[in-house]
């Protein structure tokens, strides 16, 4: 089962490696990875997309928590909560196919942020299955770069994660 | 406020946290901090010939003192050389501080001389670790450092400071911070009590139970608390190989070691158990075998400091986190109110008695000394070698042990009474381990008897310590029980590959050990024939003064026995002997 973890880590120099890390030294498995500094300029808030059934998931949010750059974790996935990803897509633009991908790309809500001669790059923001769908509905457009920010979230309501 | 260099800050701040000894050897990176401990003074510094055995030296202490044990190596090769000991400690959760060199700050990542990424390299086998950017930071990283490594499950933390950090002419105001509070690292103080309530219930109803007790009870300090709950209840207990002394092993309530080579009663009273109570163990591969077939109708309880070793391997029915000196106190007087408040006596004395029956049978069935006697053969048997150390030393020694056959041997044959006195490297198995931990162990507590219990394969991993030991006057006794093979290897070798003796023969190149410990200025002493071996381990431990080789020639075809079968072998499925299997 695909889980959202959200990791709340000391804004400190080899603190990501060490969370990198116990998931490649124990053989866990990450799907998206997205890290930033938060409003607290002392920490950082990182969001990892990996699977597996509850017992996997709970040794690994355990490890995590022995990690002591690690302040706190969270499933997101355990309750209600929201998620985004972010996808740059560059494709080629040329003829009739200009006016097919901008259509494709309104019906997603999505943004052409940059126009070329011949290519758009196309911005989309939504939970992952929606990028993922979006790419697909480019159908026979050339997609000639993608690049994604990975999952970020965060629980619906008055839940939050703070230190 | 006082003005001091980083390196005299260092010097300092290990004064200020009081420690005993530092275990090192200098290096480029190193030479301030090794010039502030030249004017220091206070700090006595073991210089090693090796860094591995600074490390195993640094941990042996901490191990005998439950004090974290303290290292210094330069940059580089010394860091390197370091990180074998860094994961027998890390594995073992015992305490150390490891302060390495670094190349200078505007040097790194340029592949500068002596230059290795320290933190990256040790990352997946510390607790912690620090890169130090700016000298101020010095008091409060070691102090971080210390109290990471010594509290909640124990292990080794690495401070890495550049060269420049410690240069004598830059000096900064220097205080020790007198506590330390981390809002991302906040252990346990103490076990939930509905759950310690539940646990005291489960324990007296139990009709077959066992507790199985770890390195955490040793670690943790609570050995006298687990032996007054086993007693109050009247309970078997087993010892991990890790956790020998936890329980006293010359009570009647001890079953020996469990696992791979645990005692036959221990193994099969933990897979017929239906509750078994673990304390400070992790349910090692070792111990279980294989996992679905571990101890099949056991409900189990698990009290242990780390939520992460709780339901790792095995389901957990009651699971306790939090340290196990308070756990294991509150337990005991949850159990004596529910045993006062009960309507019938509890724990049940029948089916108590019952389980007792059936473990004394199969004591009697297959104990340890099951089928042999004490010197029946004229070549000395390994087991009679430890068994004459425990004559000689009374039970009272502090025991080292390498890797190998003469370790399970030890583990099996001397009787352990108090914890801290067997130190060995058992979750890394780290050969060479023996004699720097022996030598730590003696530094710090020079009027006890320390055997280090080896083998001429191991032993040769860490013989150059033979000259620390003279330079520090270390008059440790070693018990090399010589086979003139890699012993365990070819015990695998002789069980599972036919015979074929792949690598594990030397003979023809041992050199003379008895002329090797004389050549450092000890007594090496070389024993043959059964007679002698008590009369020789006597001798050795009246020579008070001198580090003894005892170079004891033993049965090379001997086994460690019991041995659980493997794979697909359940706790109860062992061979007893080379014929016999259960």
């Amino acid at each position: 089962m695909r889980r959202i973890l959200s990791v709340l880590l000391e804004n400190e120099p080899g603190a990501l490696s060490r969370v990198v890390g116990l998931f490649s030294q124990r053989g866990y498995n990450i799907e998206t990875l997205n890290v930033a500094p938060t409003d607290d300029q002392t920490l950082s808030r990182l969001t990892v997309t990996t699977t597996g059934d509850d017992l996997k998931i709970e040794q690994i949010t355990k490890h995590l928590n022995k990690i002591i750059d690690v302040v706190k974790v969270v499933d997101l996935t355990e309750g209600a909560h929201v998620e985004r990803d972010t996808l740059l897509v560059k494709v080629r633009a040329e003829g009739p196919q200009r006016d097919e991908v901008k259509r494709t790309t309104e019906i997603f809500r999505g943004q052409i942020i940059d126009v070329g001669p011949v290519t758009y790059i196309l911005q989309l923001t939504g939970p992952s299955d929606k990028l993922d769908s979006f790419l697909q509905a480019l159908g026979e457009t050339e997609v000639m770069e993608v690049v994604r920010s990975g999952v970020a979230g965060m629980a619906r309501g008055e839940k939050v994660l703070a230190p | 406020m006082e003005m001091l260099s980083g390196g005299d800050m260092i010097v300092r701040a290990l004064e200020d946290e009081g420690v005993e000894y530092i275990f090192g050897y200098p290096g480029g990176a190193a030479l301030h901090i090794y010039d502030a401990l030249f004017k220091g003074e206070k700090v006595p510094h073991i210089l090693v010939r090796h860094e591995q055995a600074a490390t195993h030296a640094a941990d042996g202490y901490a191990r005998a003192t439950g004090k974290p044990g303290v290292v210094l190596v330069t940059s580089g090769p010394g860091a390197t050389n370091a990180v074998t000991g860094i994961a027998t400690a890390y594995m073992d959760s015992i305490p150390l501080v490891v302060i390495s060199g670094q190349v200078q700050s505007h040097l790194i990542g340029e592949d500068a001389f002596q230059e290795t990424d320290m933190v990256g390299i040790s990352r997946p086998i510390v607790k912690h670790s620090f890169l130090v950017k700016r000298v101020e930071d010095i008091p409060a990283t070691l102090k971080k450092a210390f109290f990471i490594a010594s509290t909640g499950r124990p292990g080794p933390v690495v401070v890495d400071i550049p060269k420049d950090l410690t240069h004598p002419e830059h000096k900064f105001p220097y205080e020790y911070p007198e506590s330390v509070s981390l809002r991302s690292y906040q252990p346990s103080s103490k076990g939930h009590s509905g759950q310690i309530r539940k646990a005291a219930r489960m324990l007296l109803g139990a009709r077959r139970p066992v507790i199985y007790a770890g390195g955490g009870v040793i670690q943790g300090e609570g050995a006298a608390q687990l032996t007054a709950l086993a007693r109050r209840l009247n309970y078997p207990v087993t010892n991990t190989l890790m956790g020998l002394g936890a329980f006293p092993g010359t009570d009647r309530q001890f079953l020996g070691m469990l696992g791979m080579h645990g005692f036959y009663e221990a193994n099969m009273a933990m897979h017929h158990a239906d509750v078994i109570l673990a304390v400070g163990a992790r349910f090692d591969d070792r111990v279980t075998n294989t996992v679905s077939k571990f101890c099949p109708g056991a409900k189990i309880i698990h009290i242990d400091i780390d939520p992460a070793s709780i339901a790792k391997i095995v389901p957990v029915d009651i699971p306790i986190v939090g340290p196990v000196s308070t756990i294991l106190e509150e337990l005991d007087k949850q159990v004596m109110q529910q045993m006062e408040g009960a309507e019938r006596a509890l724990p049940d004395e029948s089916s108590l008695n019952q389980w007792w029956q059936q473990i004394d049978s199969w004591r009697e069935a297959h104990g340890l000394w099951h089928g042999r006697r004490y010197g029946e053969s004229e070549a000395i048997k390994p087991q009679d070698a430890i068994q004459a150390l425990y004559q000689a030393t009374r039970g009272e020694a502090y025991v080292t042990s390498d890797v190998g056959q003469h370790q399970m041997f030890a583990a099996q044959y001397y009787k352990f009474d108090y914890p801290r006195r067997w130190i060995n490297s058992g979750g890394l198995g780290t050969m060479g381990f023996g004699l720097p931990a022996a030598m730590g162990i003696k530094i710090a507590l020079p009027d006890a008897d320390v055997a280090c219990v080896t083998g001429e394969g191991s032993i040769q991993m860490n013989i150059q310590e033979l000259s620390t030991c003279s330079q520090y006057a270390c008059p440790v006794k070693i018990i090399n029980l010589r086979n003139d093979y890699l012993g365990m290897v070819k015990q695998w070798q002789d069980m599972q590959y036919e015979g074929r003796y792949s690598e594990s023969h030397y003979a023809a190149s041992l050199p003379d050990f008895v002329k090797l410990a004389e050549a450092y200025g000890h007594v090496g002493l070389e024993v043959r024939a059964h007679k002698d071996l008590l009369p020789a381990m006597e001798e050795a431990f009246a020579l008070k003064d001198k580090l003894v080789f005892l170079d004891i020639h033993v049965d090379p075809d001997e086994h460690v026995y019991p041995m659980m079968v493997a794979p697909n072998g359940a706790m109860k499925d062992m061979w007893l002997s080379k014929t016999e299997r259960t």
